[in-house]
């Protein structure tokens, strides 16, 4: 394997909570040595003066559609549309077909991504066997084959005492539970976030409620068995506040944000795009300035995107008939970078942090670091970059992105994955 | 006109509301000539889609276009083969592969036609989308309230019943702020949709109350599956509330319009004795309806071609 040295850049690591100007020298998928001045002569040089040198990110929700849905997206191609965005490390979610409830498909996802993948795949496993809300998975067993995590993401468990006995059993090996929070009573068959944008634009609407009261339903249950439970992409205001408060009580819960939830209102609707149909909605500007409030304190633990590719055949179709989600790998960092390094809520570290350490510690994955003797995931990012969103230039198959066509700030240059080089942004 | 296609009052401004209902008063006479016929859309050929079950706008947008020399066809489909048939986009284009030059569709979900608009060079006539707007029957609403009050400005036009559902209320409070009506709305708070306020009307859950020296009021067709969603918890309750009856005109003005897009639900939303007594301009709704719809047809053929 080839050494590599990132030379001259601005090196991020909230493990050690430097950020500080250094060399970093790759060595057999590690990282071999830190220090200024470094010199090699075999070594492949990586010209990172100017840049932020995070530790490789950390997307703990993505969708990778294999398989299944291989129109949508593979694991080949979502891992390089991971790469590009500089993630080195995935976790995708188990509504495939079939669901991954088994350790066989647990298996299936590792092996592919061994042989297919150039970033780290990590499968999170069903709650309940083919996400049905009615018997539990062999968490155990699947804890074994190596589940990152349980969801039943996009099929909330509604039977609570169900949910109930998932976090108990699966406490015992203390693993973690992310719940996609939404009543479904509640969600009924709205399209977008109910207010007066829905009113105005005469969209069956999914209230805020719908995601408030499983949340605290969430909490409750997390106080009560003492699971680790984490809330995926949290949206609006009072489930921001609630997750706050149970932190502040030492309840162990914890909470991701997704990009489009820090930088689109609900009015982004307006024009009746299906692009902007995501799950849970875009909401109003209240909603989103709490969800940049959460994540600026902490009370949101890390930034996950969601990632949603689709088929275009899924979106180009009446507004209410169109599939749920966004293609979010690629603009991650630029969304990060203009709403919130550029504006200063967050520091590079804190960046650094949400994006890869803190997802990296929620599923305990050797991640989100850079040290000598760790891995050598390394994401070089130009923040002073201008780029214009262009999906027909996604690496991913999904270009169903509401981003399209905007100006935004941050570019990712490198990605290196174990020590190899998957994403380089001068050679597309 | 300066749109191509009537997707919805939110699109248009007050003059081009106004210049639509200026020509709709010189279509109505040619309703009532012996012939009833015209070339103006001569060699014109007129699709009417329609994704939801309908009598009245279906016939009232034929005989318009008939009246005016137009080739008419109609498609009718059912809701289901929204979900299950061709997509939108591919009748579309077959249409388009046809040589059609108007498409007036009704579709059961929001914004379908800006969808349609998208794919097809067509002329193309919103005539209820969804939960969203219902066009041609504001104006044709505005169209009757104004040839009997002269003008809509600074009149107060109460709008009682299903909001939330109804395409018909939210072209309405479209069109009646924008030519400058007071507008009062009256339902049930399960039927009133979050953040309406913000679209320049008030809100009332008291009939009686909203009603209140009204210059028209305006009742809506309450569809009965509601009340198994839990939305109310009977139709006679419902009625008790808000049935549009005499003791709710007697707090109205004297010369007040009452109105209803049809078909009516009688006893429900409204008594039998209103709908047929003196102040009502039910039927003559219907009638205007066609003279509206005849005057969109023009204008937008007209200028829509050059």
């Amino acid at each position: 394997m080839d050494r590599i040295l990132v030379k001259g850049g601005r090196m991020i690591d909230p493990a050690s909570g430097t950020d500080a100007v250094k060399d970093i020298l790759v060595e057999d998928g590690r990282i071999a040595r830190i220090g200024n001045g470094l010199s090699v002569n075999d070594a492949v040089q990586v010209n990172a003066e100017g840049m932020l040198v995070f530790p490789g990110l950390v997307d703990m929700h993505v969708h990778l559609r294999e398989p299944g849905f291989e129109h949508k997206e593979t694991i080949e191609s979502g891992t390089k549309s991971a790469a590009a965005g500089g993630f080195t490390t995935v976790a995708c979610m188990p509504n495939t077909n079939p669901v991954i409830d088994s350790p066989a498909m647990v298996e299936y996802v590792y092996l592919k991504a061994e042989k297919e993948g150039c970033v780290k795949v990590k499968p999170i496993a069903a709650i309940t066997k083919g996400q049905r809300g009615e018997e539990l998975s062999p968490i155990g067993e699947l804890v074994r084959y190596g589940a990152a995590a349980f969801s039943d993401d996009g099929h909330p468990v509604s039977n609570s005492n169900l949910m109930r006995r998932a976090m108990e059993y699966a406490s015992m090996w203390d693993a973690l539970i992310i719940s996609h929070c939404e009543d479904a009573d509640l969600s009924r068959d709205g399209v977008m976030n109910e207010g007066e944008i829905s009113t105005m634009l005469g969209m069956r609407g999914i209230p805020s409620v719908a995601e408030d009261v499983m949340v605290a339903r969430e909490i409750a249950l997390a106080r009560y068995t003492g699971c680790r439970v984490h809330i995926a992409h949290i949206s609006t205001k009072a489930s921001v506040e609630m997750v706050r408060r149970a932190k502040a009580e030492g309840i162990k819960i914890s909470a991701e944000a997704a990009p489009h939830h820090f930088s689109l209102t609900d009015s982004a609707v307006d024009g009746y795009s299906s692009m902007t149909k995501v799950n849970p909605p875009l909401r109003s500007e209240e909603d989103v300035e709490a969800v940049i409030g959460g994540l600026r304190d902490g009370t949101i633990d890390a930034i996950a995107t969601d990632h949603a590719p689709h088929h275009r055949d899924d979106k180009e179709v009446e507004y209410s008939m169109a599939a749920f989600g966004i293609s979010g790998l690629e603009t991650a960092v630029p969304l990060a970078v203009t709403h919130l390094l550029r504006p200063g809520i967050l520091t590079p570290l804190e960046l650094a942090e949400r994006m890869s350490l803190a997802p990296a510690r929620l599923l305990r994955l050797d991640a989100g670091y850079i040290a000598e003797g760790g891995p050598a995931d390394i994401t070089v990012i130009d923040p002073d970059c201008e780029v214009v969103v262009d999906v027909s230039r996604f690496v991913s198959k999904g270009k169903n992105s509401p981003f399209d066509g905007m100006k935004l700030w941050g570019r990712v240059l490198y990605t290196m994955a174990g020590g190899r080089i998957a994403w380089n942004a001068e050679n597309r | 006109m300066r749109l191509k296609n009537l997707l919805g009052i939110r699109d248009l401004d007050t003059e081009d509301i106004l210049q639509i209902l200026d020509t709709a008063v010189l279509m109505k006479p040619i309703m009532e000539t012996k012939n009833k016929r015209t070339n103006y859309l001569l060699g014109k050929i007129m699709v009417t889609l329609f994704y939801e079950p309908s009598t009245r706008t279906r016939v009232s947008f034929e005989l318009a276009a008939k009246y005016l020399g137009a080739t008419t066809t109609n498609i009718s489909t059912s809701a289901s083969s929204v979900v299950k048939g061709e997509t939108l986009i591919d009748t579309a284009r077959t249409l388009q592969a046809m040589g059609v030059d108007i498409v007036v569709m009704r579709h059961p979900m929001t914004a379908a036609h800006r969808l349609l608009a998208r794919h097809l060079d067509a002329v193309i006539i919103n005539a209820g989308d969804g939960i969203n707007e219902h066009p041609t029957q504001a104006l044709l609403d505005m169209f009757t309230i104004r040839e009997k009050k002269g003008t809509l400005k600074g009149l107060k036009v109460v709008i009682a019943g299903d909001i939330l559902h109804s395409r018909v209320a939210r072209s309405n409070i479209w069109g009646l702020t924008k030519l400058g009506a007071r507008v009062v709305l009256a339902g049930p708070a399960t039927l009133i949709p979050k953040g309406i306020g913000n679209m320049g009307v008030e809100v009332y859950h008291d009939l009686r109350q909203a009603a209140v020296d009204a210059d028209v009021i305006m009742g809506l067709r309450i569809q009965l599956e509601r009340q198994k969603s839990g939305l109310f918890p009977s139709l006679r309750e419902y009625n008790m509330l808000f049935g549009i009856d005499e003791r709710v005109l007697e707090v109205a003005k004297e010369d007040v319009l009452v109105m209803h897009p049809g078909p009516t639900n009688r006893g429900v939303e409204m008594s039998s004795e209103i709908i047929d007594g003196e102040n009502s301009a039910i039927e003559e709704q219907v009638t205007n309806g066609v003279a509206v719809r005849m005057a969109l047809l023009y204008m937008l053929t007209r200028e829509g071609v050059s």
